[in-house]
């Protein structure tokens, strides 16, 4: 299933190879990747791919949040489908 | 990848408090019905535990995720007077005690039905249901009770309104706060998620999962893009951000009924305040341009508003239903608790918004030593309303026992807290005192 992870806060050195560190040890395949700066905030969107058959999302959820403390900045990961749901007919 | 569309939505979830306002289960307990007390509970037990054990937990799931937050896990159930009525009891407390024992034991939130429907008359189980309402409510802590008193087809049961002035002042003196989980309808829906309101009805299948969506502060936050452009451009944008909102929820309830394994129901594509900063209906109102809600307009932009938020919604999700509009309860939007502080918002003008809003005088707080007479005055008004215009109203009003107007009452987290308005001194005791019915309207003759 695909994964949209979506990281915000303040730019850094590093933030890319922490996030994709952790992903890789999550077993989340990083498929698309982008990155911007939003109102000053360093604003990174990846797609990934998760291939396990039954995720455990609360322990995906918690360590990517641990992550997100260590570096200072917010990591939220949401299953791909609630955004084709919202933004398109 | 559409960042920019990701970042919008996420940008809804946490900033401007877009949620899942509740998935509700609605249970029927037709087959629960038996003239043992002990056999009747024991069976509602049994099948609430049985047909709701995943619920907390599918909602939880869902949450983790797909990362929007869920608020509310709560069940609805067919009208106890209906279920109650072929057992032998005058005391339908037990009923009551045995929703709330389910709902605690499987971590739902809130449950509701615990109701009857007497627009027209009363049977022997609405008359037990009814006188039992204070000592049930007193003694459970999850437990919603509503009472249907009119309906366009039927006209107002004028003697239910009358006992429903007594039965919310009795329960108030027990305990106002206790008042929060009783509502007095008109046109009362049989697939409403919303509580105090929600109850199963006996034309809905044997479950169903229905949802409730809100996000006021994401239609305040579209309009400010907006600002000073006709309402076309207003209504266009509220269309645009009430679909997305809604298809957040058919999309959450689609997967709930899916896991659950229970026939997905209705959206309730309600705009709910909370009392949490930018959660506010009466922003919304500001934002198109009134100083304060209250002011000159603002039932103009209820209007356009609640209009907007169906057109919106509906093609949006399989199967519209509930309440559906904006809400209006005082205290818990936390604009119209600052607009009624400030004197801006009286009873009259929150009278004169149920009219074009999705129900009615919701979470109001009315001195302590209102008569009963007055608070069935407010009941029949806002049914005559729901009734000639062939929508739901209700009434939650809250006698707040030893308090007077300056006063204010608070009933903790979601909730929020009520400044005490005024009521009109005049008495309608003579009125209310008629009892009977009132006809139904010409236009409910459309045979």
């Amino acid at each position: 299933m695909k994964l949209i992870i979506t990281v915000i806060g303040q730019d850094q050195v590093g933030i890319v190879a922490k996030v994709s560190q952790k992903l890789a040890a999550l077993n989340i395949n990083i498929l698309d990747i982008s990155q911007t700066l939003m109102q000053g905030n360093f604003t990174m969107i990846l797609m990934g791919e998760l291939k396990t058959a039954q995720p455990n999302f609360e322990k995906i959820q918690a360590e990517l949040k641990t992550v997100g403390t260590e570096i200072g900045v917010d990591i939220r990961m949401q299953r791909q489908e609630i955004f084709d749901a919202v933004q398109k007919l | 990848m559409e960042t920019g569309q990701i970042l919008e939505t996420i940008q809804m979830i946490s900033e401007e408090n877009l949620d899942i306002r509740t998935i509700t289960m609605g249970i029927s307990l037709l087959d629960c019905i038996d003239s043992d007390v002990k056999r009747a509970t024991d069976k509602i037990y049994d099948k609430l535990m049985r047909s709701a054990k995943d619920l907390v937990k599918v909602a939880h799931d869902i949450q983790i995720e797909y990362g929007i937050p869920i608020v509310n896990k709560r069940i609805s159930v067919t009208p106890i007077a209906i279920v109650a009525a072929a057992s032998q009891t005058d005391n339908y407390v037990a009923f009551a005690k045995v929703l709330d024992k389910a709902a605690t034991e499987l971590g739902v939130d809130i449950i509701g039905g615990f109701s009857a429907l007497v627009q027209k008359g009363y049977q022997s189980g609405d008359e037990k249901l009814i006188a039992s309402i204070p000592e049930a409510l007193n003694e459970t802590s999850r437990v919603c009770s509503s009472i249907n008193v009119g309906s366009t087809r039927s006209g107002i049961n004028m003697d239910a309104v009358k006992q429903m002035g007594h039965v919310i002042k009795t329960l108030a003196e027990i305990d106002p706060v206790k008042c929060m989980n009783l509502v007095v309808f008109a046109n009362a829906v049989e697939d409403n998620p919303f509580m105090a309101g929600a109850f199963h009805g006996v034309g809905e299948a044997d479950r169903a999962i229905n949802m409730g969506v809100s996000g006021p502060g994401v239609v305040k936050h579209a309009l400010e893009a907006v600002k000073g452009q006709p309402f076309d451009v207003v209504s266009e944008t509220i269309k645009k951000t009430a679909f997305k909102v809604t298809r957040m929820g058919q999309f959450v309830g689609n997967i709930a009924a899916q896991r659950l394994n229970v026939p997905f129901g209705i959206v309730d594509l309600s705009l709910a305040p909370t009392p949490a900063r930018g959660d506010s209906v009466a922003e919304i109102l500001e934002e198109m341009g009134l100083e304060s809600v209250g002011a000159y307009g603002t039932t103009a932009a209820l209007a356009l508003l609640n209009d907007a938020v169906k057109k919106g919604g509906v093609m949006a999700c399989e199967h519209v239903g509930g309440l559906s509009g904006a809400f209006i309860p005082v205290s818990e939007d936390a604009g119209m608790i600052k607009a009624v502080e400030n004197g801006s918002l009286g009873l009259e003008k929150l009278e004169a918004m149920t009219a074009v809003c999705s129900v009615g005088l919701d979470m109001v707080a009315v001195p302590g030593d209102t008569p009963a007479e007055t608070i069935s005055g407010m009941i029949a008004d806002e049914a005559a309303i729901g009734v000639i215009n062939n929508k739901t109203t209700a009434v939650r009003v809250i006698p707040a026992t030893g308090q007077k107007v300056g006063e204010d009452i608070n009933f903790g987290g979601l909730f929020g807290h009520a400044p005490i308005m005024p009521v009109n001194p005049n008495s309608s005791a003579d009125f209310i005192n008629r009892g009977g019915r009132i006809p139904a309207p010409i236009h409910s003759f459309k045979n």
